[in-house]
């Protein structure tokens, strides 16, 4: 029986993953801000197979025991991790409000970073295990439709290259997860056009890529070929275009 | 957000609700609580313009898979349940033609399948729902508890609150196959023959018909759950119809080719095969976004239920129209009566056809139509209709003064308004 850390557990990527690991018998921790929403969460699972689960509440905005949270969550060592927690901020409301950019920086790198430097030691002293890490397409190049929730989405990019390059000679796997347009209440209220995809397909690909030991993986998989091209877009060009 | 069929022309801004905790402050914004807005006409559209999407309601509360009960919120598509189910040895007893549609949206529609003759509608099955009014007040009803709730919100189409969760009784399932046999035939008398013939033997059945073709021929469809072992996976789907394009591809000439082609594809008179019970029962599932092959313009469906001797006329003046449809179906209902106020299906021959929307043009034989339908004493499916008119749906639905009582004064759909607040 596997034992799975499920961060953000209540957003919609994060269940439709969590499901998928429950019809194969997991054991799952589910770590959100509220308990009324984990409880609801908990129930799914355990309807779909999960061996058990355990609740862990926590708040991203004002948590700070990330340590205590962690060897929780550990209990006698996790397989697998899934970082999934994060908000996106309406960029025009959030650009030239100071309290309200620190605020999704903090909810979408600080939070997420802590909770990986409290599990990072765990797993290289075990030598095993997998972390995969929600991240977007939005981390890959600022653009001025939505840099504030990019530009903490690049922080943990590049974080967890890092932590890979530690921890892949220990045997631990980190997955950097980058999604493009999911159909979640995240992005209710954008006009959904035929690059958008859903967040069963994106679990799909989640626990395809955890099962691979993949390293870097675009959902769905076409988005590496589209963000290899607006990085390589020259600046001066870039930065003429509204993206 | 639009229908399926693509209505309407003005804009519906649509909310979406996730979790229970949201449920009162959005119901009190809302003018109608929605699924997955699968509904092909006006049902599904608020009259306030401002919809709520509950398909984000969508976890499973708890799964007996001992009684086969299950309990869950009321986004949860069928398809999920399916694939929750099946492979516990467990399947739904009542599912309509595709997998995508919540819950929620199949009791308020009292959905019903293929197999109506022999288990009736979907809300005979179901055993409970808890409703939310927009005031506060939680409602649980069943056929033992507020039975007069539970009759308003059974085929209620969404009026009479939030449906926040519903129980569910569960069939046992032998297998994820159905054995199926596909019959040729030509003419209405033989279809009644084919249908009177397979009402005691098959669970399945429901035809398929060339509406185009001068004599009235079409592939008579039934089936059986197959004692082979094994569920599997639901298929996905095959190929997805990205865009709509700007007009249809589907005119006077291809739909008499594909028809045509469809109808004479089956060699043999009858063909029996194993089919998985997904691809069977759930074909359009495999073409995503299939309503796009209408184009811009959309399509309108028309589903009505008459007496056998009814549908002759129907077909032939449908047939001197020339304007039909790829997909016409066949089905006679059975007698088995639903605990819904609304419930579409009633004995009698249900016919059902998707038109490409040419509006002045549709609408005129829609109302040739209606006065058939009207004269037969039949009725027209609220899920599929965009046009009835309120005489004949006042008509076909006696109880709709009782169901308006149980109406939550916040929800109000833009088929309601057009059949109920105005002077009929």
């Amino acid at each position: 029986m596997k034992r799975v850390l499920v961060i953000g557990a209540s957003s919609a990527i994060a269940v439709a993953t969590a499901r998928l690991l429950a019809r194969r018998g997991a054991f799952l921790v589910l770590a959100g801000r509220s308990r009324q929403r984990l409880l609801t969460v908990a129930a799914d699972l355990e309807s779909h197979g999960a061996a058990g689960v355990a609740l862990l509440e926590f708040d991203a905005a004002i948590t700070s025991n990330y340590e205590q949270l962690a060897a929780e969550a550990w209990g006698d060592g996790l397989d697998l991790v899934l970082l999934a927690h994060g908000v996106l901020p309406d960029q025009q409301a959030v650009q030239d409000n100071v309290v309200a950019t620190q605020l999704a920086m903090q909810v979408n790198a600080n939070s997420a970073i802590a909770w990986l430097a409290a599990l990072a030691h765990r797993f290289e002293q075990r030598g095993a295990g997998t972390i995969a890490v929600l991240s977007s397409v939005a981390g890959d190049r600022g653009r001025q439709s939505n840099y504030v929730y990019g530009a903490a989405k690049a922080a943990l990019t590049v974080y967890t290259d890092g932590l890979r390059n530690r921890l892949t000679g220990c045997g631990v796997c980190v997955v950097t997860v980058k999604p493009g347009f999911v159909d979640t209440p995240m992005t209710h209220g954008f006009s959904k056009g035929p690059l958008w995809s859903t967040p069963e397909r994106i679990a799909e690909g989640i626990v395809r890529a955890a099962g691979r030991r993949g390293r870097v993986v675009y959902l769905p998989g076409f988005w590496r070929y589209i963000m290899c091209l607006i990085k390589l877009l020259p600046g001066r060009l870039f930065d003429r275009l509204s993206l | 957000m639009r229908s399926w069929g693509g209505l309407p022309e003005q804009a519906q801004q649509s909310l979406s609700l996730d979790w229970r905790d949201q449920a009162l402050q959005q119901l009190q914004q809302t003018g109608l609580v929605v699924g997955l807005g699968r509904s092909y006409g006006d049902v599904g559209l608020a009259a306030n313009g401002r919809p709520l999407l509950a398909s984000g309601l969508n976890r499973v509360l708890s799964f007996d898979a001992e009684q086969g009960l299950l309990r869950c919120e009321s986004g949860v598509t069928l398809g999920a349940i399916l694939q929750l189910c099946m492979p516990a040895g467990w399947m739904l007893p009542v599912v309509p033609g595709t997998r995508f549609v919540t819950v929620g949206g199949a009791i308020a529609n009292d959905v019903h399948g293929k197999n109506h003759h022999a288990v009736g509608c979907f809300g005979k099955h179901l055993r409970s729902v808890r409703l939310l009014r927009s005031d506060g007040q939680e409602i649980n009803c069943s056929a033992e508890e507020n039975p007069d709730w539970f009759a308003a919100t059974v085929s209620g189409l969404g009026l009479t609150g939030c449906i926040l969760e519903a129980e569910l009784q569960l069939r046992p399932l032998a297998g994820g196959y159905l054995d199926t046999e596909s019959i040729k035939f030509q003419g209405l008398s033989e279809f009644l023959e084919l249908s009177a013939e397979s009402a005691s033997r098959y669970e399945y059945s429901a035809a398929w018909i060339d509406c185009l073709s001068r004599d009235v021929r079409g592939l008579f469809s039934r089936a059986n759950h197959s004692p082979r072992p094994g569920a599997r996976p639901l298929a996905g789907a095959l190929c997805s119809v990205p865009v709509a394009l700007p007009f249809s591809p589907l005119n006077r000439v291809s739909l008499r080719l594909f028809n045509s082609a469809w109808y004479h594809r089956q060699r043999a008179d009858r063909r029996s095969s194993s089919a998985a019970y997904d691809r069977w029962m759930f074909p359009l599932d495999r073409i995503e976004n299939w309503n796009r092959l209408y184009g811009k313009r959309g399509f309108r469906q028309y589903q009505c239920v008459v007496p056998a001797e009814s549908v002759a006329e129907l077909l032939a003046l449908i047939r001197a129209s020339g304007q039909g449809s790829l997909l016409a179906v066949l089905k006679q209902f059975g007698s088995l009566e639903s605990p819904g106020l609304l419930s579409f299906p009633r004995p009698g021959i249900t016919l059902a056809l998707d038109f490409p929307w040419r509006g002045e043009t549709t609408l005129k034989l829609f109302a040739q139509l209606d006065q058939l339908v009207a004269a037969a004493d039949g009725a027209i499916y609220p899920a599929k209709d965009a046009h009835m008119s309120a005489a004949d749906f006042r008509r076909a639905y006696p109880r709709w003064e009782t169901l308006e009582k149980f109406r939550d004064p916040a929800l109000c759909s833009l088929f309601w308004q057009r059949l109920t607040q105005e002077d009929g």
